[in-house]
């Protein structure tokens, strides 16, 4: 078992990280093809990251440490996400350790680097999208928290594999109110936390509408890469996280290695069909004033919280 | 049915239910809130079916039908008219906005959210001792249709427009209805009648109202009217 689940995790991290490009890319290709564009193509990406490798490094003057490093931590915090959150297997090494308050943690890490590197710059830009993107941030962390919670109440633990291989045993609980809404909240938490569509549109470099864009406009060259990389990652692990958690079949819970490549193949399809529909709903939707995004996100919470007593009151004798 | 069955799909309506009165706060453009109000009507009517399928009292299912009719059909209906009136005479391209939205609740909607949550907890809290003395799928529930009243109170009295208002009311009604049947199974189907006609007959008065506020006054914002003028 143990050497199937290293080759697990490091299957997982890999397609993450070689995945995610093309994830963006997959995604923008859906955008421009429904709104008539030919669209660069789904590797574009992966060109952009080439491209800017090759460019030699600079940074602005004046920044310190926080700037250099937030593209690092941003990066090696989801590629350990990656590896935590059971996508493909849920008996690996580091299985006992994937907590999912952990994970949460562990976004929130990259989140507050890119905005301290944000304000590290000096520039008003910078220092605006830190603040709107911490604003978010501080109003997307309960629901998420609490969407954690209501998903781990059947479980009875926090811990993501044991809670995935409890919905694989008991299909029931999928259907069950307080699991869609739980996932329903998760859904608009992770468009807040990527910066999608109703909440930032990440393809605007338009001064008062950026949250994320702001933040990184000073880095350049492999920093700039390896930033993209990071919010890349960010996004298809969470697409990833919530395909496990609202449809988590296919995910190995044995130890044979050709039930991991089933999983592989079933994750990359069940995210692929994720990013299609996100990109297919972002084609019809406008992002909301920046002062309408704590209605939309108290919204969530409040989905979140109702997932959680819910999960008291609506449990008849089929979610146990 | 079998009881698995049974009680997923009792959860599954009474968390749509509960989660449609939450929606009437989240949403300005009273438009959706009227369609929200449908398929929360239609949630009821699904709760009378399923509790009356489960226990195979046929007089439930009778109701249940009679429920859906109205309030998924004919009061969504009647309200939907009531806010296309305010509408006509501008034309296509100029639709009344300031009508067709609750552009400022008394209570903004983040906080009305919020107090919504508490409004839930609340309710459950209070019904604990009521679902401990038969803890049945159904009595468990109890709590939304609890939350719901308390829920559609609150809408009562945190909107100015008379329409939110009256959705307000038929929200309220809605958890009454709900109450009744997830804890005695529902009332008789003559009271049953009674209070569906007297719901049918507030909300033609009401619409009726509305029409003439909006004849005399120009709109429908009740703040405006708290005292008397001369026009």
């Amino acid at each position: 078992m143990s050497a199937t689940g290293y080759v697990a995790v490091a299957a997982q991290v890999a397609v993450v990280a070689g995945g995610a490009p093309l994830l963006t890319g997959w995604m923008r290709q859906v955008r421009a093809r429904l709104e008539g564009r030919a669209g660069a193509g789904v590797v574009q990406p992966w060109r952009d990251a080439r491209k800017l490798l090759r460019k030699e490094p600079v940074s602005p003057t004046g920044t310190g440490p926080a700037f250099r490093l937030a593209p690092l931590l941003l990066v090696a915090g989801t590629a350990v996400v990656a590896a935590l959150v059971p996508l493909a297997a849920t008996r690996t090494p580091v299985s006992g350790s994937a907590d999912l308050i952990l994970v949460v943690a562990l976004l929130a890490l990259g989140t507050v680097a890119l905005a301290l590197a944000g304000l590290d710059t000096g520039t008003a830009f910078g220092g605006m999208g830190a603040s709107r993107e911490m604003t978010i941030a501080a109003l997307v962390e309960p629901t998420i928290l609490l969407a954690v919670f209501a998903v781990s109440i059947p479980a009875g633990s926090t811990n993501l594999p044991a809670i995935v291989a409890g919905t694989i045993d008991h299909p029931a609980r999928t259907a069950s109110p307080a699991e869609l809404l739980a996932v329903a909240a998760l859904v608009v938490a992770v468009l807040a936390e990527t910066g999608r569509i109703p909440v930032d549109n990440p393809a605007t470099h338009l001064e008062l509408t950026m949250v994320h864009e702001a933040m990184v406009l000073e880095y350049a060259g492999p920093d700039l890469a390896l930033v993209e990389l990071g919010s890349q990652m960010r996004l298809a692990v969470l697409l990833g996280l919530v395909a496990t958690l609202a449809a988590p079949w296919g995910v190995a819970t044995g130890g044979s290695p050709a039930l991991l490549a089933l999983a592989l193949a079933l994750l990359v399809a069940k995210v692929a069909v994720l990013g299609t529909a996100l990109a297919a709903a972002e084609v019809f939707r406008a992002k909301v004033r920046l002062f309408k995004v704590p209605e939309l996100l108290a919204g969530s919470f409040v989905l979140a919280l109702l997932a959680v007593v819910g999960s008291y009151f609506l449990t008849g004798e089929a979610g146990r | 049915m079998s009881h698995g069955v049974y009680a997923q799909l009792l959860d599954l309506a009474c968390g749509v239910f509960l989660l449609c009165a939450v929606v009437v706060l989240w949403r300005r453009e009273l438009a959706v809130v009227v369609r929200v109000l449908a398929v929360q009507g239609a949630a009821l009517a699904a709760i009378a079916a399923v509790l009356g399928g489960h226990e195979r009292r046929w007089g439930l299912l009778v109701v249940a039908a009679g429920v859906g009719v109205l309030r998924a059909g004919v009061l969504p209906y009647l309200l939907r008219r009531a806010l296309d009136v305010g509408a006509v005479g501008g034309g296509p391209y100029r639709e009344d906005v300031s009508e067709g939205r609750e552009t400022r609740p008394v209570v903004n909607v983040a906080a009305s959210l919020v107090v919504a949550a508490l409004l839930v907890l609340l309710a459950y809290a209070v019904a604990r001792p009521l679902v401990a003395l038969d803890p049945t799928p159904a009595t468990r529930a109890l709590p939304v249709g609890l939350s719901v009243v308390l829920i559609g109170f609150f809408a009562l009295v945190a909107r100015r427009r008379a329409l939110a208002q009256v959705v307000g009311f038929l929200v309220l009604d809605n958890g009454i209805t709900a109450t009744a049947f997830l804890a005695a199974s529902g009332v008789p189907p003559i009271v049953e009648l009674g209070v569906s006609f007297d719901v049918l007959l507030a909300v033609l008065v009401l619409y009726v109202l509305t029409a003439r506020m909006r004849a005399a006054f120009g709109g429908t914002d009740l703040d405006d009217l708290r005292e008397l003028s001369d026009r």
